[in-house]
Order: structure tokens, then sequence, then C-alpha cells
């Protein structure tokens, strides 16, 4: 089966997953905020206005700085808080909340509402603008 | 090198470039082995998986031109990453290899080109697009097995 086929194939369905999936990574999402989720499910305080919490795994390169990312931006903000949470050993609460890749940042606001989430390392912007229309 | 060997691999962190050009390499070789449909060049790309997946990313033939070659020459400072997501993509890659070379062995052609298909994908889309294979497959072979165990 020596042909350039195959190659052709392989490449074009690869390049079109490659740009939805550069596309849609990081992009926050608005959520109806129907799921509600509650400080013992993620082990931790809420902050006052809203709580950023990240799902994370061992295998995961935009993780760290996901991490250094939504640390720096709650650095700034007293009422809002970061949250990081081991995926592989929450497993129960990361089919619950769906969640199929890290990092996962889920918005919450101040009672646990999901009011967004961002699959990839979020656009600081996206998130900025998130919680800021969170603050009206 | 005695400094990272001693260190718990989790501690682990490399050049952020070199698994990317790894990537690359491996792009190219996949692509030879499809259009030519030649075991020995999958066998080959087997080994250097084989040594990614067990040793460490850091230790194949393609990091190795990576540090003599590639890395003299960037300019910029080198960003680095844990080394547990390219070695998980590795292990990966070598499962996909060791498919390809037992299709190939049992006369299966099918199971040759999906399997080097399958690979090739996984190397291109990081090669081209950063893709981490880790966040994309890990979580969700851990669902799978939650479900099933």
């Amino acid at each position: 089966m020596k042909s350039l086929l195959p190659l052709v194939i392989v490449l074009g369905l690869a390049s079109i997953y490659g740009l939805w999936y550069q596309r849609s990574r990081g992009t926050v999402k608005e959520k109806s905020g129907q799921s509600i989720i509650t400080q013992s499910m993620i082990g931790a305080d809420f902050g006052s206005k809203a709580t950023l919490v990240q799902f994370s795994s061992a295998f995961c390169t935009p993780c760290r700085a996901t991490r250094t990312l939504l640390e720096n931006i709650v650095a700034q903000m007293e009422d809002v808080k970061h949250v990081e949470v081991d995926a592989e050993a929450n497993l129960e609460l990361v089919r619950e909340l769906n969640i199929l890749s890290t990092p996962t940042t889920l918005i919450l606001d101040s009672k646990g509402r999901e009011v967004g989430r961002a699959v990839g390392a979020p656009k600081r912007e996206q998130v900025i603008h998130a919680l800021a229309a969170l603050r009206e | 090198m005695t400094e990272v060997l001693v260190k718990k691999l989790s501690e682990v962190s490399i050049d952020a470039r070199g698994p990317r050009f790894s990537a690359v390499l491996t792009t190219i070789v996949l692509a030879v082995a499809l259009v030519t449909s030649n075991l020995w060049v999958v066998i080959a790309q087997a080994i250097v998986f084989a040594i990614g997946a067990i040793k460490g990313p850091q230790f194949t033939p393609y990091a190795y031109i990576f540090r003599s070659i590639i890395k003299p020459r960037l300019k910029g400072k080198a960003i680095t990453e844990d080394v547990r997501p390219p070695q998980f993509a590795q292990s990966v890659g070598l499962l996909f290899a060791l498919v390809a070379i037992s299709g190939s062995i049992a006369n299966l052609d099918v199971v040759f080109v999906v399997a080097v298909s399958f690979a090739l994908a996984a190397a291109f889309l990081n090669a081209a697009f950063n893709f981490c294979l880790g966040c994309e497959l890990y979580l969700l072979l851990l669902r799978v097995r939650l479900t099933h165990g």
C-alpha cells in the first residue's frame, strides 16, 4: 500500500481537529449557573465574590501555566479565590461535573453556581471579563 | 545528568522546546512509515518511543539532536516544563507503534495503517498545534477505569 492518500487523509483530519482545538482551548464559556457546587465538594472555602476552581492532573503541561495565571489574577482581588483540585483524586466529582480534560477551570459565583467554564489554559482577559460581569 | 537522575521523576523539568522538536521528527518518521508501509521504520520509532516512555523523553536520540544541534542555535530564555506529560505521550506512542508492528507481523495491513495513522496524528498535533495528549486522554482513561472498576 505505497500511496500518499492515507498520509493526506491523516494530516487533513488532524489539521481540522487542531484548528478547532486551538480555537476552543482557553475560551471562557458562559454557563447558566444551574449546577451548584458546594464548599465541601471541592474541599475549600469560597471567595466572597467568586471562586476559580481549577482541575489539574499529572500529565498536563498547561496546568502549571494555568495555576500561575489564576494565582496572579486573584492576587489583585481580595474577594476572589483560586482553588486547585487534583482530578485524579476526585474522579467522582470530575464525573459529576462532566470534566473531560485538564486543565478545566470553573468560575463560581459566591453561592457556588457555575457561571463560566474554560477548558485548557484560560485566556486572561476572558477570566477577568467573566469576574467583572459577576460584580455588577 | 547525575543531578537529573537522583531527583524524583516527578520533579524533573526539561526545556519545553525539546518535546516539540521531537514531535516534529516523530511526525516525519511516521509519515515516511505510513507512505512506504515500512515495518522497520516503525520499529525504529518504537525504540525511540520506548526510551522516551521508560527512561524519559530527554534521553531519546531526538532529544540528543535537540540538545547538541538545535538548542545552541535558539535564542531566548528556555521555558521549562514537567517531564511527565511528554513521557505519557511517548507511552501512548509506544502502544500504537507496538499495535502497528503486531498488525504487520500478523499480515493485517489495516491494523498497521490505522495504528501508524493515530500515532502520526498525535505527533503532528503536538508539533503543529502544541497539542497536549496527556491533558485530553489521561482523565478519560481514568474515568473509563472508574466505570469498569
